[in-house]
């Protein structure tokens, strides 16, 4: 079912209207980052600080474009990937010592020094950031028109073979951990598991495709700059994620469609209430509707 | 019969509270050993030391030869002893079935498959390392020798308390262990139902040649199913010798059982 | 000296903050809010009490008064209506709900004072400067150094002195004893909301006379506080002075000589903190699980 709308997208596509084009594309974007936060979801650890990957896989991108003039998109995310990955591998030997709302806390301080670190950078242009060159396609730079519907396309590709990684991933002994380090880590120890390596290698997996999404997102973008390091991004991709649910990997990136079109919408209709719509939707979700919440909710319930 | 697992000299203290004084044991292979005690009299302390989770201000312990002192409860588990709690610890989101899985998952893990890139079909098609059979299969054969055939689709959250327990122990066994410790086995269990149970758990698991510990309060349920008693006073060992002796003893008598006469059979 | 002032400006900004986590055991965003409200409100009314004539030199007691009156009813409805029905809740969940409330109230500041910056400089230049070792100095950020000890003091006294404020280091404590004692622990927790936010709301204030107040005012505020709490320890007060101390000197330092990193190294040391002591560096002991 999931093949079959992707399968419309890509024949529809070429008629799509610009903007709506470029909503699918951030929206496979920020799916992907919110893909990474269901994995870390089911272990029961909320990261506050996956902006920190976002932002690296998009500087990557921007960088390889800006000094080596490399702009082949699949290499743009690839690198994304990559550079998040090695990050999030060293990072982890730290994070993944931690829970609840310390390991939050822990990843948003980490996120906020990136963010601190670049607004500073002159070399890469500090609170303005930078422009980056329309991608090109396997060499070919494609016409003016095509380039949104190719960036879509490249953007579906990687999604798609992203998601159906993490899907392959969840059904293996090692994915089928995440739940039961959510529920029961001492178990999980004295089964002969180690959940501290098992964290780790989720959070490696959520830095990387975090970082792919960046790298996307700045293509699709065309700019660059310090904000997507900014605490408040990694807000919506959490909001993103509890919109979404953890229900399936195809969850996250009909949660990104919804929330950029929320937001496009609402900004358009009353740029000074979108915040607001937002966060209600977002209390009515917290308070209404466990479905989304599902994971959260059943960590455990807090000592009164 | 050599000892399978040797504990020498084990001290542990809590600020004030000493858990653990001197508490030195030689466990013969394929043994089953009661520990007694009151609560707080050093029992579980000792488990936790065996199994990792705490480290002992001094002394060793020697599981097989190999000095297991440091290792952490993953390590240990790897190497053949596992345990059971008083509390049982299970995944509560997860249903019997799963639970067993997620063990047989870690035993697979651990033997090199399962890794990232393992097919889906690994559950219903690799053998698992020392049953011969895959994963699917020796989750419903655990499930059945302890009678929780029947809860395999159940969620573990809402099991009543027994069958909480023999899960528990169901998933001890998952590991395929050469030690097993059994913390308080039948507490929670009514009176009737506590032999039946406890013959039930060491038929499946004497089946497998392990050796046995087990914490127990009910000293009819230690008279009956140990060969050997260690009773637990104060962070110490005042008794080791087989049940019908150290049940005699004075000392365990008014530290432990709580009456100088004579216990009733 | 430098380091003084933006110490006890963090001083004052977080100490509501570990106050409402360390009695209710939330990571509060809507502190970002109030701090803006406080702000807001202490522009616009000061600029208004002015306008019309009335004295200047009591214009700080508007700042105060005006932070006090405007912020109290928002903190007393968001406990109310919202958060009372959420502490049975997973802490990350409280969290996000706050989270959700600070973005519905970034707006609702934008509704009720609008978009336009507010600027009262009056207040700040009202004191004029007093010299130290030949650099003019701004009498107004002793006021600043001043409310941080009188805040500190006044909340160390509550706490320790009178019958209120024990029962409310029982109720940080064992919330569930000092039900089961007779203290009435809702009633605690809607007092503690208020009291922080009304201390995150005085914060602004306080600090508008200094600053162009506008929209998204309070989203810096957040994260700083929350380096400042880790640092000194999630729920301790004493520990908020350390903390905005230790955060004080370490921009300074790296304002003077590695100004490149200075909003860097402030993270870094909340990152440091939090990988070497979570619980920060005044912490309690942890009880037994099995």
């Amino acid at each position: 079912m999931v093949l079959a709308s992707l399968a419309l997208l890509a024949a529809a596509g070429p008629w799509l209207p610009q903007w709506a084009m470029f909503i699918v594309t951030i929206a496979f974007a920020r799916g992907l980052v919110a893909l990474g936060l269901l994995l870390l979801l089911r272990a029961g650890l909320v990261s506050f600080g996956q902006a920190l990957f976002y932002c690296l896989g998009a500087y990557a991108a921007g960088a390889i474009g800006r000094f080596f003039g490399v702009s082949d998109i699949f290499i743009e995310m690839l690198v994304g990937g990559t550079v998040a990955a090695l990050v999030a591998f060293v990072l982890g030997f730290l994070l993944a010592r931690y829970r609840g709302i310390f390991f939050g806390l822990l990843s948003l301080a980490l996120s906020m020094i990136l963010y601190g670190l670049l607004v500073k950078t002159e070399a890469l242009g500090s609170t303005d950031g930078f422009n980056i060159a329309p991608s090109t396609l396997f060499g070919v730079r494609p016409p003016p028109d095509w380039v949104r519907y190719s960036v879509l396309l490249s953007a579906a590709a990687v999604a798609s073979l992203c998601a159906l990684v993490v899907h392959r991933y969840l059904h293996t002994p090692m994915g089928r951990l995440a739940p039961a380090i959510k529920d029961n880590e001492i178990r999980v120890e004295y089964m002969g598991a180690s959940a501290r390596k098992a964290v780790h290698v989720t959070y490696v997996i959520a830095g990387a495709l975090a970082g792919i999404g960046g790298a996307l997102a700045a293509t699709a973008v065309g700019h660059i700059d310090p904000d997507m390091a900014y605490w408040t991004t990694s807000g919506e991709f959490i909001f993103i994620t509890i919109l979404a649910g953890t229900g399936s990997v195809a969850a996250p990136f009909v949660g990104a469609l919804l929330y950029g079109s929320i937001h496009t919408l609402a900004y358009g209709l009353s740029p000074n209430t979108w915040q607001m719509s937002l966060g209600l939707a977002l209390l009515m979700l917290i308070v209404f509707l466990p479905e989304g919440l599902w994971s959260l909710a059943t960590r455990h319930a807090r000592h009164s | 019969m050599p000892a399978i697992l040797d504990a020498r000299g084990l001290c542990k203290r809590f600020g004030a509270v000493t858990a653990a004084q001197e508490v030195s044991a030689a466990i013969e292979k394929d043994s089953v050993v009661g520990l007694i005690g009151t609560n707080g009299a050093g029992k579980t302390t000792f488990i936790n030391m065996i199994t990792g989770y705490l480290k002992p201000d001094a002394g060793s312990i020697t599981y097989e030869g190999r000095d297991i002192t440091p290792l952490a409860p993953r390590e240990v588990t790897r190497l053949g002893i596992c345990r059971s709690f008083q509390i049982p610890q299970l995944y509560s989101s997860l249903s019997v079935r799963d639970n067993m899985l997620v063990g047989l998952g870690i035993v697979l893990a651990n033997a090199g498959h399962g890794g990232f890139f393992s097919r889906g079909r690994i559950w219903e098609t690799r053998p698992v390392p020392g049953y011969g059979e895959p994963a699917a299969r020796v989750a419903e054969h655990i499930l059945a020798r302890f009678g929780l055939a029947e809860y395999r689709d159940r969620n573990a959250q809402v099991l009543p308390g027994g069958v909480r327990k023999l899960l528990d122990i169901a998933l001890t066994m998952v590991a395929r262990p050469r030690v097993l410790l059994l913390d308080e086995p039948t507490s929670g269990v009514s009176a009737q139902e506590k032999f039946g149970i406890m013959q039930m758990v060491l038929d499946v698991v004497r089946a497998e040649g392990t050796t046995v510990l087990f914490v127990e309060h009910d000293m009819e349920v230690v008279s009956r199913f140990a060969q050997r008693v260690l009773a637990f006073y104060d962070g110490r060992i005042i008794a080791d010798a087989k049940p019908e002796v150290a049940l005699a003893d004075p000392e365990v008598r008014r530290h432990v059982v709580g009456r100088l006469k004579a216990a009733h059979a | 000296m430098d380091g003084a002032i933006y110490s006890a400006w963090l001083f004052i900004a977080a100490l509501g903050l570990t106050l409402i986590y360390g009695v209710m055991k939330i990571v509060n965003v809507t502190h970002g809010s109030f701090y803006a409200i406080g702000a807001y409100a202490a522009a616009s009314l000061t600029a208004a009490w002015l306008a019309r004539g009335f004295p200047p030199m009591l214009s700080y007691a508007v700042l105060v008064v005006a932070a006090i009156v405007v912020a109290a009813p928002f903190a007393i409805l968001i406990e109310r209506v919202i958060l009372r029905f959420m502490y049975t809740k997973d802490e990350v969940v409280i969290l996000l709900a706050t989270y959700a409330l600070f973005l519905i109230l970034e707006d609702v500041i934008k509704l009720i004072w609008g978009v336009d910056p507010y600027f009262i400089a009056e207040p700040y230049a009202l004191l004029g400067s007093f010299q130290v070792a030949d650099m003019a100095y701004p009498t107004y950020n002793l006021l600043l150094v001043a409310a941080a000890l009188v805040f500190g003091g006044g909340l160390a006294w509550l706490l320790h002195s009178t019958r209120a404020g024990k029962l409310l280091l029982a109720v940080i404590h064992d919330p569930e004893i000092s039900r089961a004692m007779g203290v009435n622990v809702g009633r605690y927790y809607l007092a503690t909301f208020a009291l922080g936010s009304l201390l995150a709301a005085l914060a602004g204030a306080f600090t508008a006379p200094t600053v162009s107040v506008v929209p998204g005012l309070g989203v810096d505020v957040i994260v700083l506080s929350f380096a400042v709490v880790v640092i000194g320890g999630l729920g301790s007060l004493p520990g908020a002075a350390l903390g905005a101390v230790i955060v004080g000197i370490v921009r300074s330092l790296s304002v003077h000589y590695l100004p490149q990193l200075e909003l860097f190294v402030i993270y870094f040391v909340m990152a440091a903190v939090l990988a070497v002591r979570p619980r920060g560096l005044f912490s309690l002991a942890e009880p037994r699980k099995i």
